[in-house]
């Protein structure tokens, strides 16, 4: 077990004009652990999740990252060529809504190969062979390869964004809201499939979810946000069944059972 | 076993659940536990529904908070207190040394049985082969037909469904088992193997805390009985 943090905030606010998107956020996040952040619309999750993955920047403190050669940079200092590759190589960004995450005039293969290019792949056949690997692992029928997100159901999207974001094997991946928005059964496989490229990959993540049965399936630590604060955090089963805080409380207590 | 160690050290351990939607009513629910349990020896806890018995084992697995007292476990040669160690101190803990079996099993919905048990055997450290091969072995001496194997057990009975729970406890073979009533909706047959499995698991040296219902398990598996309404928290125990 390192003790160095794979990612770390120390004191992370980010403000819209005069109103809070964020405030007081620290936490660390270490190789091979998910990490849930809960909360209602409003409450500052999706701000942060954005601070974190570098698309906004903070208007306080600082977040941090262990890069490839085992340095500790702040993700601020990085420059623009540098940010962009951590983005394109070492993480991968899972969008609630697919067509923000993938290029959907492109073919599947398409999508999935480009990834592969950033990160240097030249050879055509390798690259064709990578991507249908990959799209059979998401359970899309490689002899899809072909065709565009376009002729894809909602479901099958999502999956071949996962695939497009697993192919250059991150070490962190952000997930926005992954199951939203799709029906229950293919939330299930899709759940599924996550943990077990998770598990297999040995990735760290971190999954914004309004879904506390999401968090709950798929993450080992919790955070709880609320008005844009940290209100409790711990591991995800201690967080839910044993939940401190008033509003902690209200949020499990408000969950329907089926 | 000579000379075995303590694996569980509960001392002084309080729990009170503070219920903010009634108004902040305090609940408390147990009071200066202390308990110990030592290699190869299974310990259960007895008293009445309600007394505290299944938030002791949650406590010790780290699922329910404890603010008072201390949860010593052991892990190899470290003693980790389960009450103060920081969530990531916790999961090695629960990857390497603690398991827990509830009556509820609780997977991912797409699942199969034997993948469920098999997971839970690679997860604690035992090659892909070996761990089907000990998944096949537990499902069938746990009585489920080889049919269900390959289905995700959301459809099974109750029954089935707490022998798949069993099974993964066992497969992953820790050193500390905490077990809430596995033998809740089982047959007479199936609680016969599940003491056969505790039996083997205490002659390895496994340290088991259980709560079990049924007479016939608890003498044949308990050590010592711990009755656990001598730590109730209210009423003239103060």
């Amino acid at each position: 077990m390192t003790d160095i943090p794979l990612l770390a905030a120390q004191n992370v606010a980010y403000s819209y004009g005069s109103r809070v998107g964020c405030i007081d956020i620290s936490f660390d996040l270490y190789e091979g652990e998910v990490l849930a952040i809960v909360g209602e619309s409003g409450s500052g999750k999706s701000t942060l999740l954005s601070v974190l993955s570098t698309q906004l920047a903070p208007s306080n403190g600082t977040v941090s990252y262990r890069m490839r050669d085992g340095v500790m940079r702040d993700l601020t200092a990085l420059s623009e060529a540098e940010r962009r590759l951590l983005l394109r190589t070492d993480w991968g960004f899972v969008h609630q809504d697919a067509r923000a995450g993938l290029r959907m005039g492109v073919s599947a293969g398409g999508n999935v190969g480009e990834r592969l290019m950033a990160v240097g792949w030249r050879h055509y056949g390798n690259i064709r062979h990578e991507a249908a690997d990959w799209l059979s692992r998401v359970e899309i029928d490689p002899a899809r390869m072909d065709d565009r997100p376009t002729q894809f159901s909602g479901g099958m999207r999502q999956r071949l964004q996962i695939a497009k974001n697993l192919v250059t094997r991150p070490r962190l991946v952000f997930m926005d809201e992954p199951t939203g928005g799709l029906d229950v059964s293919v939330q299930a496989r899709l759940l599924d499939l996550v943990r077990g490229l998770v598990d297999d990959l040995g990735l760290a993540a971190i999954v914004v979810t309004h879904d506390l049965a999401v968090a709950r399936l798929l993450s080992t630590r919790m955070l709880v946000m609320r008005h844009g604060r940290i209100i409790e955090h711990g591991l995800t089963d201690q967080v839910l069944d044993d939940p401190r805080e008033p509003y902690t409380q209200l949020l499990v207590s408000s969950v329907l059972q089926a | 076993m000579a000379n075995p160690q303590t694996m569980i050290d509960l001392r002084d351990v309080s729990k009170t659940f503070v219920m903010h939607l009634q108004g902040g009513s305090e609940i408390p629910v147990v009071r200066n536990v202390s308990l110990s349990v030592r290699q190869g020896e299974c310990v259960v806890l007895g008293g009445a529904s309600g007394a505290g018995k299944s938030s002791i084992l949650k406590m010790i697995f780290g699922s329910y908070r404890c603010e008072d007292g201390t949860i010593l476990v052991r892990d190899g040669g470290e003693q980790v207190d389960v009450a103060r160690a920081a969530p990531r101190r916790i999961l090695e803990l629960r990857s390497r040394t603690l398991g827990y079996v509830s009556q509820f099993l609780r997977v991912i919905p797409r699942v199969s049985a034997l993948d469920i048990v098999a997971h839970s055997a690679r997860m604690s450290g035992t090659p892909d082969d070996a761990a089907i091969a000990r998944a096949r072995e537990l499902l069938a001496q746990l009585l489920i037909p080889e049919r269900l194997w390959t289905l995700p057990p959301a459809t099974f009975s109750g029954g089935e469904q707490q022998r798949v729970n069993i099974a993964r406890a066992f497969a992953a073979d820790r050193p500390v088992l905490l077990m809430d009533e596995p033998t809740a909706s089982l047959d007479a047959a199936n609680r016969a193997v599940v003491v056969d499995l505790l039996a083997e698991a205490k002659s390895r040296g496994t340290a088991i805390l259980g709560i079990y219902h049924d007479e016939d398990t608890r003498r044949l598996v308990a050590d010592r009985v711990v009755d656990v309404s001598v730590f109730a928290a209210s009423g003239s125990a103060s």
